[in-house]
């Protein structure tokens, strides 16, 4: 299935959150994510389907001003 | 004391973590700028890709309380999501509010803040908006919730200062009670001197540290400069004025009647 990652089309096989951030790298990281522009929850991310064309943000702690 | 949220904070200097030359001088800049709160962010990371990861290692290390912003959001919708994420990455509820009108100048879009600042507020959040020195718009934002402001003093990284003196006096004098943090624009220490000695409450530098050629001297020198303008607005500055008064006592000059 390809879905859109931070704006860039990947394959993922998994048909869930979780599962995608797995298949693509992100285990153990400390992430948020939001799926089609909405903010899905740490606690969410094994009940949240993925559908194909979905756009997936995947967001990590950066240096701001 | 400060106190923002009911949080006591003991410097007056706020530290942003952006475009420092390498991550141990940015550690080195925040201790020697004693700052107690520093501004993080949020970006796209890819699968594999470790360097938020580390950011967020020597930022837990240094034990500050962190401000996550919601920079480069342009709408109401995108702020309001990028908060939601900010509070679960980093566990806090305050969130420094961006919402960016105008690209050339990054002036804040004061529509979209307010109705961010009211959704925001309503869930919980603690708000800091970035925004100008409108008063009007000021109070809009404490009407939304919000319980300090963060008046732009110029444009982001621009360096000039205080730009509009008379309107950041008024908006002192209007809102006595309210935390007001100067966010943007300084680019000397004497400028955060005069933000103190005004009677703002603090400030939050970032280019003006992170780009000087030495970035640990200049944090020390904006320590230095806040400690001298809030102690300066604490011993009560003199009026200004138009004609001169003489220092040393008349009576008794020589030559004279």
């Amino acid at each position: 299935m390809r879905i859109q990652v931070n704006g860039d089309w990947r394959e993922v096989s998994a048909g869930w959150l979780a599962g995608a951030l797995a298949d693509l790298g992100y285990a153990g990281t400390v992430v948020s994510t939001a799926v089609n522009g909405e903010f899905v929850a740490v606690q969410a991310r094994e009940h949240t389907p993925l559908a194909e064309g979905d756009r997936l943000e995947v967001l990590a702690p950066m240096q701001g001003g | 004391m400060l106190s923002v949220y009911d949080i006591p904070l003991r410097s007056r200097l706020f530290l942003g973590t952006a475009r420092y030359p390498s991550p141990a001088l940015l550690s080195a800049a925040v201790r020697a700028a004693g700052a107690e709160v520093v501004t993080v962010s949020l970006r796209r990371e890819s699968g594999g890709e470790r360097s938020g990861q580390g950011f967020w290692s020597l930022i837990r290390e240094l034990g500050v309380r962190v401000l996550p912003n919601t920079a480069g959001c342009h709408s109401v919708k995108e702020a309001v999501t990028t908060a939601h994420m900010a509070r679960e990455v980093f566990g806090t509820p305050w969130i420094k509010l961006e919402v960016i009108g105008e690209d050339d100048t990054l002036q804040p879009d004061v529509f979209g803040l307010t109705e961010a600042a009211r959704i925001l507020s309503a869930e919980g959040f603690q708000v800091f908006p970035y925004t100008t020195e409108d008063l009007v718009v000021a109070a809009r934002l404490l009407e939304a919730g919000c319980r300090v402001l963060m008046p732009w003093g110029a444009p982001i990284g621009s360096g000039r200062g205080l730009n509009n003196l008379f309107a950041l006096r008024a908006l002192r004098a209007h809102f006595p009670e309210v935390p007001l943090i100067i966010d943007a624009g300084i680019g000397v220490p004497s400028h955060a001197a005069q933000a103190l000695e005004l009677g703002f409450d603090a400030v939050l530098i970032n280019t003006a540290v992170a780009q000087a050629r030495d970035p640990v001297q200049m944090a020390g020198a904006f320590a230095q400069a806040v400690a001298a303008g809030s102690a300066a607005r604490a011993a009560g500055p003199i009026e200004v004025r138009d004609l001169a008064v003489p220092s040393t006592p008349v009576i008794g000059t020589a030559f004279r009647g």
